[in-house]
């Protein structure tokens, strides 16, 4: 189960919205083994694509490495589909390669009601969890939350 | 040259869990190279017709070999050469 604050759903949802017909993408990072997602990283999609995304390498690096100096990880990778269901396409499953994050799909099409759906993706095999939507963490880590 | 090399988490079941190695080397290549003795089935995650795989970033300190001499370039004793997989979809 993701378990994540209303806030940083709305920034996906709105970053989704504002780059469609591009494809969106970005992290949400957290302590590492926390399962915890706080600070929300909009990543450049070097493809500029409406069917494909691909952080841009070097911001890629940056941001990994800010992470291992702050001892985090990617709670949630997330991007957008912007003209169908919020599952992971074959292309999404050969490339994930972080087993212990949440994969975010943000459907951009209004057919879709963009509601975001989220799964792990271990050996490519796809499993669905259920997002559980909260409106506040504990104060000392909402204060670090970056949305 | 003692290169210190960051694994990802995908490959790490390949290098005992390490996340840094040392390898040595003069070329991107023969830091591989020395991986594949220790750790065998890494290079060909890494590499496949002479080049780097497409969704595969590999860095020395900041720069992309992708921008220097991709597999030959030459390396510095003390260099860091990160590996991370292009996150990436459709």
């Amino acid at each position: 189960m993701l378990t994540i604050h209303s806030k940083l759903i709305n920034a996906m949802i709105a970053q989704a919205l504002d780059d469609h017909p591009i494809e969106t993408c970005g992290i949400i990072a957290g302590p590492a083994g926390s399962n915890l997602p706080l600070r929300l990283i909009p990543m450049r999609n070097m493809a500029k694509s409406e069917t494909f995304f691909q952080f841009d390498p070097q911001q890629q690096l940056h941001v990994w490495k800010e992470m291992d100096a702050r001892g985090e990880e990617p709670i949630v990778i997330y991007h957008s589909h912007t003209d169908s269901q919020a599952y992971p396409s074959h292309t999404d499953v050969e490339h994930a390669t972080e087993p212990q994050s949440h994969y975010v799909i943000i459907p951009t099409k209004s057919l879709y009601n963009h509601e975001i759906r989220s799964f792990r993706i271990i050996d490519q095999m796809v499993i669905e969890e259920r997002v559980r939507i909260v409106h506040q963490y504990q104060p000392e880590l909402e204060l670090q939350m970056v949305a | 040259m003692s290169i210190t090399v960051i694994i990802p988490t995908i490959l790490r079941p390949l290098t005992n869990d390490q996340k840094r190695i040392s390898i040595t080397g003069y070329k991107v290549s023969d830091v591989i190279n020395g991986m594949e003795q220790q750790y065998p089935g890494i290079k060909e995650k890494l590499v496949s017709e002479g080049n780097a795989h497409r969704f595969i970033n590999i860095y020395i300190n900041d720069n992309d070999i992708r921008f220097c001499d991709g597999l030959s370039t030459h390396l510095q004793d003390g260099d860091v050469l990160t590996i991370l997989p292009a996150v990436a979809g459709g």
